[in-house]
């Protein structure tokens, strides 16, 4: 220790210091990074929820969507959707369908985190799908301005470039996104729920999903520069309120002008 | 010009009636009497206003000094935090500034400064004189140019007047040069490979899974060095992929697709708006400006909505390394009608 001590004022001690502390974090890591991947890779299911989750979609879903979910006239079949779609649905609340209409509504949701992914493991074993999101993309670690290019090529048509979300054709709408889990915005992605298209990771990769989660999420919490948003729908709400609160204002002033004293 | 400001009328009687309820002349029914206000007779009141008015002014002060705090009091950083609160100070200081200035004067002249009426009486009628003077004025420039007895001058000034307004048209032309064909071809020929927006890399044929949409423009768009904007203008294209069985295309078009990928120029043929928004179940393409609506299955047939044809279909197929590619450029014009167009 006396030796240590006395070298700890030698011009290299600082480099060496630094040397050791960064191969101290990288190693630490890399530890961390390969958990990540390890935790990533178990989205193979147990056997237990697989039969679970049978169970849950025999008393819930089957009426709709078929016994063994091969399909019936009111829903479609669910071979091959995936263990993602199954986790958008059921979590944001849109399955069970409350009522035929022209589009699942979002409502509380009606089952539970554990009960999602025992459906989400029976749901896989019907046929290939998306799996769920792996955790490395949902972090909003990514480029946002990247991500911001990307939601206005291939998202802002329908979500609104502030994502305030938009009409579609004969009742149907793309919901805004404030507020929707990072899991749910890349399930979404790489499902297409309802009338929305897919966009697999040979359109957009993995990296280009986390940036437009990034991005996302920044709007998100950033607040608008401008003021107040109006909801951010353009030249409708600013219109509608210049054309009531302003112009009200304009004709309470010139009532002023004209008035008399008292 | 007649001071009203003793106001009382000429007469209580607005209309004069002569025999048998009919209206024979109105006479003036002059103005309501005068009223004086709170200032005019309370020194107290006066005062009031007087403090008032400064206080609107002050207030103005107080708004351009806040502007002047928000330009150079609040340090801009990297988060848009900083520009919210500059943003509000710069707003509420001028309008503060600009309110208090006008306020303050409207209510001084309400307020305070003298308030009789005035009446303006109407301009007269002009006369027959006024209108044979000006009559003079015009045979008297006849007459003293000599116009009429000089026709080689009369003849000169013509065709000098006739000829001055064609420089003009050499600088019109200069807003030029027309179109020509450019709004009948795109950047789409023979072998063009279909690349992503906005990075320009090429699509597989294997990419596209069912249900998919892929914002797509040619692969060559990104290696142009001018007029980039126009041509991906024209050229933007929407790819989707759909369940062959779904497409119904029509005699001579069977092969524009490739295994149920279809590409469908984006630009509205009613005002030119980008159509991209896509529903994967109904296959319908929805314009967001005035809601057009165009049937994929149908080879994007109007089903709604003011357009008038279909959207352009880009013919594809697959290269040798499974690519996408363009067969050709479209085979119509892409966007709205021009006059042209026939």
């Amino acid at each position: 220790m006396k030796a240590l001590s006395q070298k700890r004022r030698h011009p290299l001690a600082a480099l060496a210091l630094l040397v050791l502390g960064l191969m101290l974090t990288g190693g630490l890591y890399a530890v961390v990074t390969t958990v990540n991947e390890a935790k990533a890779e178990t989205t193979t299911y147990t056997a237990h929820e697989v039969e679970q989750g049978e169970k849950l979609f025999v008393a819930n879903c089957a009426t709709c969507h078929g016994l063994g979910a091969s399909g019936t006239d009111a829903g479609p079949s669910l071979a091959g959707v995936g263990a993602a779609a199954v986790d958008f649905q059921v979590g944001t609340g849109r399955m069970p369908m409350q009522m035929q209409g022209p589009q699942a509504m979002q409502k509380p949701k009606q089952f539970n985190t554990e009960q999602t992914r025992q459906m989400a493991a029976y749901v896989a074993t019907l046929g290939d799908g998306p799996a769920l999101p792996e955790e490395q993309y949902l972090d909003g670690g990514g480029d946002a301005a990247v991500g911001g290019e990307l939601f206005r090529v291939n998202c802002a048509m329908c979500h609104n470039a502030a994502a305030a979300g938009g009409a579609l054709t004969r009742g149907k709408f793309a919901p805004p996104l404030e507020g929707v889990s990072e899991s749910h915005i890349y399930s979404a992605m790489v499902t297409g729920p309802q009338n929305m298209p897919v966009f697999n990771d040979a359109n957009i990769t993995p990296e280009g999903k986390r940036d437009i989660i990034t991005f996302l999420k920044t709007i998100e919490n950033q607040g608008s520069p401008g003021g107040a948003k109006l909801g951010s729908l353009g030249p409708v709400s600013e219109g509608l309120f210049l054309w009531t609160a302003v112009l009200g204002v304009i004709i309470g002033f010139t009532i002023w002008l004209t008035s008399r004293t008292s | 010009m007649g001071n009203h400001s003793d106001g009382t009328p000429t007469s209580s009687d607005a209309v004069a009636k002569a025999g048998h309820d009919e209206v024979d002349k109105f006479q003036d029914p002059g103005l309501p009497p005068h009223r004086l206000r709170l200032a005019d007779t309370d020194p107290k009141a006066a005062k009031r206003a007087e403090r008032q008015v400064a206080w609107l002014f002050i207030i103005s002060i107080v708004g351009t000094l806040v502007f002047l705090v928000g330009y150079f009091g609040v340090r801009l950083d990297d988060t848009i935090g900083t520009l919210r609160i500059q943003n509000t100070f710069l707003g509420l200081g001028v309008a503060f500034a600009m309110l208090g200035i006008g306020t303050g004067i409207v209510h001084w002249a309400r307020a305070l400064m003298p308030d009789h009426e005035v009446a303006e009486e109407r301009h007269e009628i002009r006369s027959e004189e006024d209108r044979l003077a000006a009559v003079k004025i015009v045979d008297d420039i006849l007459d003293e140019t000599g116009i009429k007895r000089r026709p080689l001058i009369r003849n000169t000034l013509i065709g000098a007047v006739a000829l001055a307004p064609l420089p003009a048209i050499a600088i019109f032309r200069d807003l030029g040069p027309l179109p020509g064909n450019a709004l009948r071809h795109t950047l789409w020929k023979e072998g063009e490979r279909l690349a992503r927006d906005p990075d320009g890399t090429p699509i597989k044929a294997a990419d596209v899974t069912i249900g998919s949409a892929f914002h797509v423009i040619p692969e060559s768009l990104n290696k142009l060095e001018h007029g980039k904007l126009n041509e991906k203008a024209k050229a933007v294209v929407l790819l989707m992929r759909l369940n062959p069985e779904d497409l119904n295309p029509s005699e001579g078009r069977e092969d524009w697709g490739y295994n149920g990928i279809v590409a469908y120029s984006k630009i509205c043929t009613h005002v030119g708006c980008p159509v991209a928004l896509y529903e994967q179940q109904t296959h319908h393409l929805l314009c967001p400006c005035h809601q057009s609506t165009f049937d994929l299955t149908q080879e994007c047939k109007v089903i709604f909505g003011p357009a008038v044809r279909p959207l352009p279909q880009l013919p594809i197929t697959v290269d040798a390394d499974g690519y996408l590619v363009a067969q050709s450029d479209f085979h119509e014009p892409v966007g709205p009608s021009f006059w042209e167009r026939g």
